[in-house]
């Protein structure tokens, strides 16, 4: 398998804000790539160069050979993106969004009507293809913005954050068909800040943060980072102050790293069990109560607060 | 291909804008509607002229020596108008301006001794010795009637005397006269215009201007094109704000990830915008013409008039979406916008009444051209009579697609 996707130093700047800063990496054909990171990272800005959308300050890109800044009408035949924003006609139906956006892509006669029906079924929409999408539920809608991007069967799918915003059982259909288009021979390049989408779906991540991309690899490669460590959360109530308990955990022996979050602390320590009873009891000292605790073995979130001090939602 | 997703873009434009219930509202019902409220106030669907604008005031001098201040009389006084016009002959021009001032007449016409004369001999329309129109401010609609019959009036008359002149030119460059021959020869033809003549073959230029005797004059013809213009400009609004609806929803992101040229994505939009508004004027024109009757004039004429015109508002609507940042500020500036080219374009009532430098300003609406281009056809005048107004529009749609696509590309909303 060949290389499908080669990103070189790419920089985006607005004005003295780096949205992107130097990232490079390759992605391989036929693999699942994730891009993960918390919002504003630079996952959306990384996506929109790539798809040709804006021109990056420096660097280089390119898919299949072609660079994306000389050669973007090359470009977008090869690729299909999904953006994260419903990038459809909400007074047309599935149907006619389908038809229009498959004309933008050349098909033509009976091509595009095959094409538009494979589609339908691909999204399991068949049925519903004539009601206008204003009627849809946000998972129905998802799937056609997805569908979308499926019309000129790309080589190259970009699907940034596709299942933001919806309910468990659309987004656990998602990632199936994400899958499926995957085994189909599809590469996709996957933006999430869920961390578990990206341990479920991909065959290598990229961890993105303030616009730099802070390590590469499969995940067993980037957990390995973090070692043999343990991901201690403790849960607080409402009322408490978490800064301040993470501030008190920090001095307790065997606590490498203490982060606060909406009511919660984790925990960084070599071992989960060695480190419980002293911080329980550094707690009560401290006057907070803490409701649960969880135990959590090294996985992408542990290895995103081990190279930023932050947790993945912040 | 690429062509093919310019007209795609634009169709699409149109079928969306369709489909919106309160865009059709404005878009249709309030035109028909208001269409509807001015032929019942005017009497325009009673039959009966007392219960709307009828027998307006008109104080008429004529100094004039010659023949056409005398058709000038009979226009004003003819059967057509007999109900809406109420024509008072006198002979002192201080007289008549008196009686507007006393406010009983809405307005006073004055033909100055050698009118027919300089029609007849003047090389250009600026050596035509001018006719006084003295407007009564309190009566602004009856003052507009009065001021579009006198100004129909007069374009006959010009497209009357240029035909001559270009008669007797082609007849000295044929040889079929001399040159000692051309002014009798001329002020023959002119005669011919004068007096409705029958035609011969040679001057059948001269029977088309020659209809001054034939001036047709409807109150709802007069006002119905302030009405589709209004709503024009509301049309565009919605076009130009459904440029940065799609920047912001992320359609527009998407069209230019296709392989598709960025300045097709935009002309597209643009063409959207413009085929909504011909849409929106023919079957406004189209409908009033069969649901009142309303005689809009030379088909032709009237064609190419829809088209500049809303290639000229649409630009506008172009110009909106460049400046603003936001759908809510179009719609927003869009309907002040609107409004403000109403008035300004006469749509609600003649701004002859207005200062100099508010008519100046009404000169950069479309409003202004293309309602003063539908009463001249509504009138009678032919598609000579508005090619200023055809060129003006098609020029001012050039301009504002031009600035307002270079805007737009600098921001970065199409293109990179």
């Amino acid at each position: 398998m060949g290389t499908i996707l080669e990103v070189r130093d790419l920089v985006k700047k607005y004005n003295s804000k780096i949205a992107v800063d130097r990232i490079s990496f390759d992605i391989q054909e036929g693999e699942i790539f994730s891009l993960l990171g918390p919002n504003g990272a630079g996952k959306t800005t990384t996506i929109s160069i790539l798809s040709t959308l804006i021109a990056p300050t420096e660097g280089y890109a390119a898919v299949l050979g072609y660079s994306v800044t000389k050669q973007p009408m090359e470009v977008k035949r090869l690729i299909g993106v999904v953006p994260q924003e419903i990038a459809l006609y909400d007074d047309m139906s599935a149907l006619e969004n389908l038809n229009f956006w498959g004309e933008m892509y050349g098909l033509t006669g009976k091509a595009l009507k095959n094409r538009v029906s494979e589609v339908l079924e691909q999204i399991e929409l068949t049925d519903r293809a004539k009601e206008r999408v204003k009627t849809y539920s946000g998972g129905m809608k998802r799937r056609v913005n997805i569908g979308v991007g499926l019309l000129n069967k790309p080589r190259l799918l970009f699907m940034d954050e596709p299942t933001v915003g919806i309910d468990p059982q659309s987004r656990r259909a998602i990632l199936d068909s994400v899958k499926k288009l995957n085994k189909s021979g599809m590469t996709i390049l996957y933006t999430t800040h869920y961390m578990e989408e990206a341990q479920e779906l991909s065959d290598r991540v990229g961890v993105i943060d303030h616009g730099k991309l802070i390590a590469l690899g499969t995940q067993s490669e980037l957990t390995a980072q973090v070692g043999e460590m343990d991901t201690l959360i403790l849960h607080v109530g409402e009322n408490e102050d978490p800064e301040h308990l993470a501030q008190g955990l920090r001095t307790v022996q065997g606590v490498l790293q203490a982060n606060p979050s909406d009511h919660e602390v984790a925990l960084v320590t070599p071992s989960a069990e060695e480190v419980l009873a002293p911080v329980v009891s550094r707690a009560n000292e401290l006057g907070i109560k803490i409701h649960s605790v969880d135990i959590r073995e090294p996985n992408l979130e542990a290895v995103f607060l081990h190279l930023t001090g932050r947790a993945l939602r912040d | 291909m690429n062509l093919r997703k310019f007209f795609l873009i634009a169709l699409k434009d149109l079928r969306l804008i369709l489909r919106d219930k309160t865009g059709l509202v404005f878009m249709l019902l309030a035109p028909f509607a208001l269409t509807l409220g001015m032929g019942a106030l005017t009497g325009r669907f009673s039959g009966s002229p007392q219960l709307g604008i009828s027998q307006i005031p008109v104080v008429i001098v004529i100094q004039d020596s010659g023949e056409l201040g005398q058709v000038l009389v009979d226009v004003f006084t003819s059967e057509e108008l007999k109900e809406l016009i109420l024509a008072n002959l006198r002979s002192d021009p201080s007289e008549a301006r008196a009686l507007v001032d006393r406010d009983e007449a809405a307005a006073a016409i004055i033909v100055p001794d050698g009118f027919s004369t300089s029609i007849f001999s003047a090389e250009s329309a600026a050596q035509v010795v001018p006719v006084e129109f003295y407007a009564n401010p309190t009566r602004p609609t009856s003052t507009g009637i009065a001021r579009s019959i006198l100004e129909s009036f007069l374009n006959e008359v010009e497209i009357g005397r240029v035909s001559s002149k270009v008669i007797v030119s082609q007849l000295l460059a044929s040889g079929a006269i001399q040159p000692e021959q051309a002014a009798a020869v001329g002020a023959e033809v002119s005669q011919e215009v004068v007096g409705n003549a029958p035609s011969n073959s040679s001057i059948q230029l001269v029977t088309g201007a020659a209809e001054t005797n034939n001036i047709k004059f409807d109150v709802l013809a007069y006002m119905a094109p302030g009405m589709a213009m209004l709503f024009l400009m509301y049309t565009i609004t919605l076009g130009g704000r459904s440029l940065l609806v799609e920047s912001r929803t992320g359609t527009l992101a998407r069209m230019l990830i296709s392989p598709t040229n960025a300045g097709y994505i935009l002309g597209g939009k643009g063409f959207g915008i413009f085929l909504t508004a011909v849409t929106q004027l023919a079957i406004v024109i189209g409908g009033t013409s069969l649901l009142f009757r309303l005689q809009w004039g030379d088909g032709l004429g009237v064609t190419l008039l829809i088209l500049a015109a809303a290639f000229g508002a649409s630009g506008w609507g172009i110009l909106m979406a460049a400046l603003l940042k936001t759908p809510g500020q179009v719609a927003i500036t869009g309907s002040a916008i609107a409004l403000l080219f109403g008035i300004l374009g006469g749509s609600f009532f003649d701004i002859s009444l207005l200062p100099k430098w508010v008519r100046s300003l009404s000169m950069l609406t479309p409003n202004s051209w293309a309602n003063e281009g539908f009463r001249i056809l509504s009138m009678g005048g032919r598609l000579g009579a508005i090619h200023t107004h055809l060129t003006v529009l098609v020029l001012m749609g050039a301009v504002l697609y031009g600035v307002g696509t270079v805007m737009l590309s600098r921001r970065g909303l199409v293109g990179k």
